[in-house]
């Protein structure tokens, strides 16, 4: 049983930048693959190939078993993309765009009527269905996009930064928009905006200059930050040195760093050493002890931590990490 | 090659969508009763034929095809949407013929809404209807020619402008390419028969001809080749100037 989408060793250059360097994944139904990295770091280039529109220098990737560089236009049909910003032709109006779509991709007759509708319905597209787009709103044209992605109901969707540049109710529209749809397909979405995995993927790959650094659940990547199970207490400022004298003394703890915060107050953050939950030791001994605490927080790890470790430097030593 | 007409219905739609086809057409239409009357002397000149009406297309497609042709690609660059449209389930040839077509279609309508001259000869004499079918057939052959040229060199930029002036040069070099201005500069370093295959290249020659009432194949295979080798060309510029 072969995946949805199967890319294997993919690498392509501009000149004398490598954009892409040597990318190999693969996304089955079901799966919501985030594709996390900074502006410039090839996730763009990335969908391009898969999409068809660039060729690779060299790699293959191959859509629901159809490889796209050697039989493009069946590859094509079983994908749909919203390219980065979503390009729209300005003139047309909704119902005539998404018509072409729908003409293109063999859509006729009644089924075409229907699926129109239907893609309007999910989209809210109706009241501005006969509106020239380049009249409309930033979120209703990037619904447009979205429902010419979808006109065909495909099996693999990719979607490149769906929600850049909306507001944030937008953004969770579209989120929402995206994860109703997974259930049948598998989608590939970018992103730059941390926040998006957790709300969206089901699996993350961190890309850096070309490389998938790290490729997990979203919980596995945040496992690699070093907060993964730390614990963070708040405390009165004049209990702060005994408190973190007293952590740093447990045997499961690597290192304790505190943070002034206003109000007199300190944050004690503890490291696990190796991994372990510690806050069974530390619960332990805060009721022991005397000191005055105002809050007790067990740490999931942080993924904008992870990620900006990855991302700067340090990417060597990661890769592979979180499989 | 189902697709071309899905191409060339949405390029037709987005001409009529904006003042473009209606601004092209009027100015089209224009520009030939001022030459045809006033530079051409239809009236003055005793003959009812329409000699001094096609004896300036080749002169104004040298900037009515470009115009038209400019955007073809370009502009789908500029604003990224080719990315949309190549990624659909449509081959480049597709593409390419669908976007031709419109423009061609274009070129027709206006061509075609001359037929008051025609009229007019034939109320004021009795011209030669053959010549004249025959001159409107060779008339829309070049104009696809001008837009084949046109729409390849439009797929090598996103600047409309460049795309503009780069396509009326070159349509320029091969409308004069039996003249010296043309010829001069390849016969100090070409042998004397590449000189000869240059000089039968020409627009001009091709055209004269035939409107003169000397119907020959030749030139009617002539402009249909030279479109098609430069569709071809267009279809691989757009396959292989991506970003």
């Amino acid at each position: 049983m072969s995946s949805r989408v199967e890319v294997h060793d993919l690498r392509k250059s501009f000149g004398t930048i490598v954009a892409v360097d040597g990318i190999s994944f693969t996304v089955d139904s079901g799966e919501i693959l985030g594709f996390l990295g900074p502006n410039g770091a090839g996730k763009s280039t990335t969908m391009r190939i898969l999409t068809g529109y660039l060729p690779p220098d060299s790699g293959s990737v191959s859509i629901c078993g159809i490889d796209i560089l050697h039989r493009p236009v069946p590859a094509k049909a079983r994908i749909g993309y919203l390219p980065e910003g979503a390009p729209l032709y300005p003139e047309m109006t909704p119902a005539s765009f998404l018509g072409f779509v729908a003409d293109i991709r063999g859509i006729t007759g009644n089924g075409k009527a229907q699926r129109l509708a239907r893609v309007a319905e999910i989209m809210h597209l109706k009241e501005v269905w006969h509106q020239p787009i380049e009249t409309l709103s930033k979120g209703f044209k990037r619904r447009v996009g979205l429902a010419q992605a979808i006109v065909h109901d495909p099996d693999v969707l990719i979607l490149d930064e769906p929600t850049d540049g909306l507001d944030p109710n937008q953004k969770r529209e579209v989120r929402q928009l995206v994860r109703d749809m997974a259930r049948d397909k598998a989608i590939i979405i970018s992103t730059h905006i941390l926040e998006e995995v957790h709300a969206v993927c089901t699996r993350a790959a961190i890309i850096s200059r070309g490389r998938i650094v790290a490729d997990g659940t979203p919980g596995e990547l945040e496992a690699m930050s070093e907060y993964n199970h730390a614990v963070t207490i708040q405390v009165r400022a004049d209990d702060a040195v005994s408190l973190s004298g007293a952590i740093a003394r447990l045997p499961d703890v690597r290192k304790v760093d505190t943070l002034p915060l206003a109000d007199r107050l300190v944050e004690i953050t503890a490291f696990p050493a190796g991994g372990e939950r510690i806050i069974t030791g530390i619960s332990r001994m805060l009721q022991e002890g005397s000191w005055d605490i105002v809050e007790v927080r067990h740490e999931s790890g942080r993924l904008d931590e992870v990620f900006l470790s990855l991302t700067a430097g340090g990417a060597e030593e990661a890769q592979g990490g979180a499989r | 090659m189902k697709n071309i007409p899905v191409v060339y219905r949405r390029e037709m739609a987005s001409y009529f969508a904006t003042p473009l086809a209606y601004v092209f057409i009027i100015i089209f239409l224009t520009l030939m009763g001022i030459f045809t009357f006033y530079l051409g002397g239809l009236f003055g000149r005793g003959q009812s034929d329409l000699q001094p009406f096609f004896v300036w297309h080749p002169w104004l497609y040298l900037f009515l095809a470009p115009a038209l042709g400019m955007r073809l690609w370009a502009e789908e660059r500029k604003t990224g949407t080719i990315e949309l449209l190549m990624t659909l389930p449509v081959s480049t040839l597709e593409a390419v013929a669908g976007k031709f077509l419109a423009a061609w279609s274009m070129m027709a309508v206006s061509l075609a809404l001359t037929f008051p001259m025609w009229i007019t000869v034939n109320v004021l004499g009795d011209p030669d209807n053959g010549v004249i079918v025959a001159g409107y057939l060779a008339s829309l052959l070049m104009a696809g020619s001008y837009l084949a040229v046109s729409g390849f060199v439009s797929a090598l930029t996103r600047n409309q402008v460049i795309a503009f002036v780069v396509s009326a040069a070159v349509c320029f070099v091969f409308l004069l390419s039996g003249f010296p201005l043309v010829l001069d500069f390849f016969r100090p370093w070409l042998p004397a028969s590449m000189v000869k295959a240059i000089a039968a290249m020409g627009f001009l020659q091709h055209f004269d001809s035939i409107i003169k009432g000397v119907l020959n194949a030749v030139d009617f295979v002539y402009f249909i080749t030279f479109t098609a080798l430069w569709l071809y060309a267009g279809s691989w510029a757009v396959e292989n100037y991506r970003n």
